[in-house]
């Protein structure tokens, strides 16, 4: 180990690796819901290298975009592969992200001292949507061109500056070449650039202040005479290996949809999206992509343009709020009251349905489901202190339970 | 000379330095935000287009370009400028207030320069997709009020065949009327009316 040695003096290699793998001590009682943190990892590394490779393909250019798109699909060598790695990728990128954000949610992992970890992932996850809308310009269909119209047109809402600063964005009177050609610069460069920097931001803060568990104890207050705690392994190898289980169940379902079913029926490539942009005619139904439903619901609920955008953006604004309008002193959900259980499964209903009500036409009864729905979401939120604070939680065991 | 620091003097220079640097990173920033905005070619090709509508018949409508955004021409009958001033009462603006919807000249009941000739950008104002043109009466999905006009499909908003917009919809506000004017009886210049180009 005399290299090792030589490294060490100069680098902390060792340090890392100690600090963050082999002397990371996390909780022993994690379960299903703590694979969803390295699965993301993964995809984040996939989707990087798939894009990589795209990129020597693809054109930004509206006159050669959809082609080129089509040639990766059938003239480069398995490039259809790639191709729907990468789409197929991004769909499963936010799925492990909603089931982790969830597992937080369930275990109370925002709360006290892990605000910052919370805040950290939240802005991933609005990197996320900014890099997988921008990402989904690029084919140039049909359902790019407009999905990116609308989005874009958002902006025009504010007061005063709205439409400069729509204008600005797209660097054109309509969604043009200009356009597609920055989304491009900011899909594979500046947005990932961003990403990895917040994930290592959200990894360091987690390390500093110790993984949470489905108990929601703190494991650091129980310590051996070596000051480890008593109900901490090390992250590797137990965990590491644990993981790698969670790793080969993910590709072998990742491996189905990839392989049997990439399109997912229109829910993870539209139909739309196959018909080459054409800015004189909008598709008769517009949708974004799955994983955007539940706030372009909300946003079609409210019959006002400004107040529309104001409560979608307002809708995911509230989620960086929860480690302070949550005034429970119990983080996980094992030791709640009845009252948290009951607000968590509304809002968890409230959100799939609105998430099923954005693919919807936005005409009569649907729209009201969606008005209701959007109050009962909000209302998880806005009442938080109030039914936290009163609510009967249990006592909480002093070390996890087995 | 001494060995102490004069700590004001340091927290002074200290703080000019970071205000300077400051300001030089903020003029820096200038031509990166700049470089963003539209360029003088996307400008340029904001050219006027020309439409001919000898071959419009009534009730036809034809889309033409202007600024890579569709711009509708349709010819009304006699009973569509009939029904307009009775829909008054369900319109957000009948009277076209809002001036930034359509040039001076464009604002009357019509909203128009010759009555039966609507010219419109066919662009949603609620968020910028394009509208359907829906001139049946009554149809199933529209109920049995509908006196023709425009429906988007995107969030549901609904305009008359003025291009004005109903009350209680998404849209804010009536369809942009472009600056337009004709050279003759049949040619009609899209982005540029007399008083020049827009």
């Amino acid at each position: 180990m005399r290299l090792l040695e030589w490294v060490d003096a100069r680098f902390p290699a060792s340090k890392l690796w100690n600090e963050h793998l082999a002397q990371y001590y996390a909780p022993k009682n994690f379960n299903f819901w703590y694979f969803f943190g390295s699965l993301a990892l993964l995809i984040l590394v996939l989707q990087i290298v798939t894009g990589i490779f795209l990129t020597m393909h693809y054109k930004p250019d509206t006159k050669l975009a959809f082609a080129s798109v089509e040639y990766i699909m059938r003239d480069v060598e398995w490039g259809w592969l790639i191709r729907y790695l990468h789409s197929t990728g991004a769909s499963a990128f936010f799925v492990v992200i909603y089931l982790h954000m969830f597992r937080g949610l369930l275990y109370g992992s925002y709360k006290k001292p892990r605000e910052l970890v919370w805040i950290f992932g939240m802005l991933i996850y609005l990197a996320l949507m900014a890099e997988a809308f921008m990402g989904y310009l690029l084919p140039w269909g049909q359902m790019s061109y407009w999905g990116a119209q609308v989005i874009i047109s958002l902006f025009g809402a504010i007061p005063y500056v709205g439409e400069g600063l729509a204008l600005w964005i797209r660097g054109d009177f309509v969604v043009a070449d200009a356009t597609l050609n920055r989304f491009f610069a900011f899909h594979v460069i500046a947005v990932p650039l961003v990403l990895l920097g917040l994930v290592v931001a959200h990894i360091i803060a987690l390390h500093e202040v110790g993984s949470n568990n489905p108990d929601g104890v703190e494991i650091k207050q129980v310590k051996d005479d070596e000051g480890i705690p008593v109900d901490g392994i090390a992250f590797h190898p137990y965990y590491s290996v644990k993981d790698l289980v969670g790793v080969i169940v993910f590709l072998f379902i990742f491996s189905i949809i990839l392989f049997y079913m990439p399109e997912m029926g229109g829910w993870f490539l539209e139909k739309d999206n196959f018909i080459p942009a054409d800015p004189l005619k909008t598709p008769e139904h517009i949708v974004p992509l799955w994983y955007f439903t539940p706030f372009y619901a909300i946003l079609r609920a409210v019959p006002d343009k400004l107040f529309g955008v104001i409560a979608m953006g307002g809708a995911i604004f509230v989620l960086f709020l929860i480690p302070w309008l949550d005034r429970s002193p119990v983080k996980s959900i094992r030791y709640r009251g009845p009252l948290f259980k009951m607000a968590l499964t509304i809002f968890t209903m409230s959100f799939l349905a609105l998430g099923y009500l954005g693919t919807q036409p936005a005409t009569g009864l649907y729209t009201l489901m969606a008005q209701i729905f959007s109050v009962l979401y909000f209302s998880f939120f806005l009442f938080m202190p109030l039914y936290t604070a009163i609510d009967k939680d249990k006592p909480v065991p002093h070390r996890v339970s087995q | 000379m001494t060995n102490t620091v004069d700590v004001d003097k340091r927290r002074f220079l200290t703080n000019a330095t970071t205000v300077v640097g400051g300001i030089g990173a903020i003029a820096v920033a200038i031509p990166f935000i700049s470089s963003l905005s539209p360029s003088a070619k996307a400008q340029a090709a904001g050219a006027p287009v020309a439409v001919d509508i000898s071959k419009l018949a009534t009730g036809q409508m034809i889309t033409a370009e202007w600024r890579g955004k569709p711009v509708w021409v349709l010819r009304r009958s006699e009973e569509t400028l009939a029904t307009l001033p009775t829909l008054v009462s369900e319109l957000r603006d009948p009277d076209s207030d809002n001036t930034d919807q359509q040039p001076d000249y464009c604002k009357n009941p019509g909203r128009s320069l010759r009555d039966d000739i609507l010219v419109v950008v066919g662009i949603c104002t609620h968020l910028g997709c394009s509208p359907t043109h829906r001139p049946e009466l009554a149809p199933e999905d529209l109920g049995p009020d509908w006196k023709g006009g425009f429906f988007c499909p995107c969030h549901g908003s609904t305009f008359d065949l003025a291009g004005r917009v109903y009350s209680g919809v998404p849209a804010p506000t009536n369809l942009v009327v472009p600056p337009y004017h004709y050279l003759s009886e049949n040619q009609l210049i899209i982005g540029e009316d007399t008083e020049g180009v827009a």
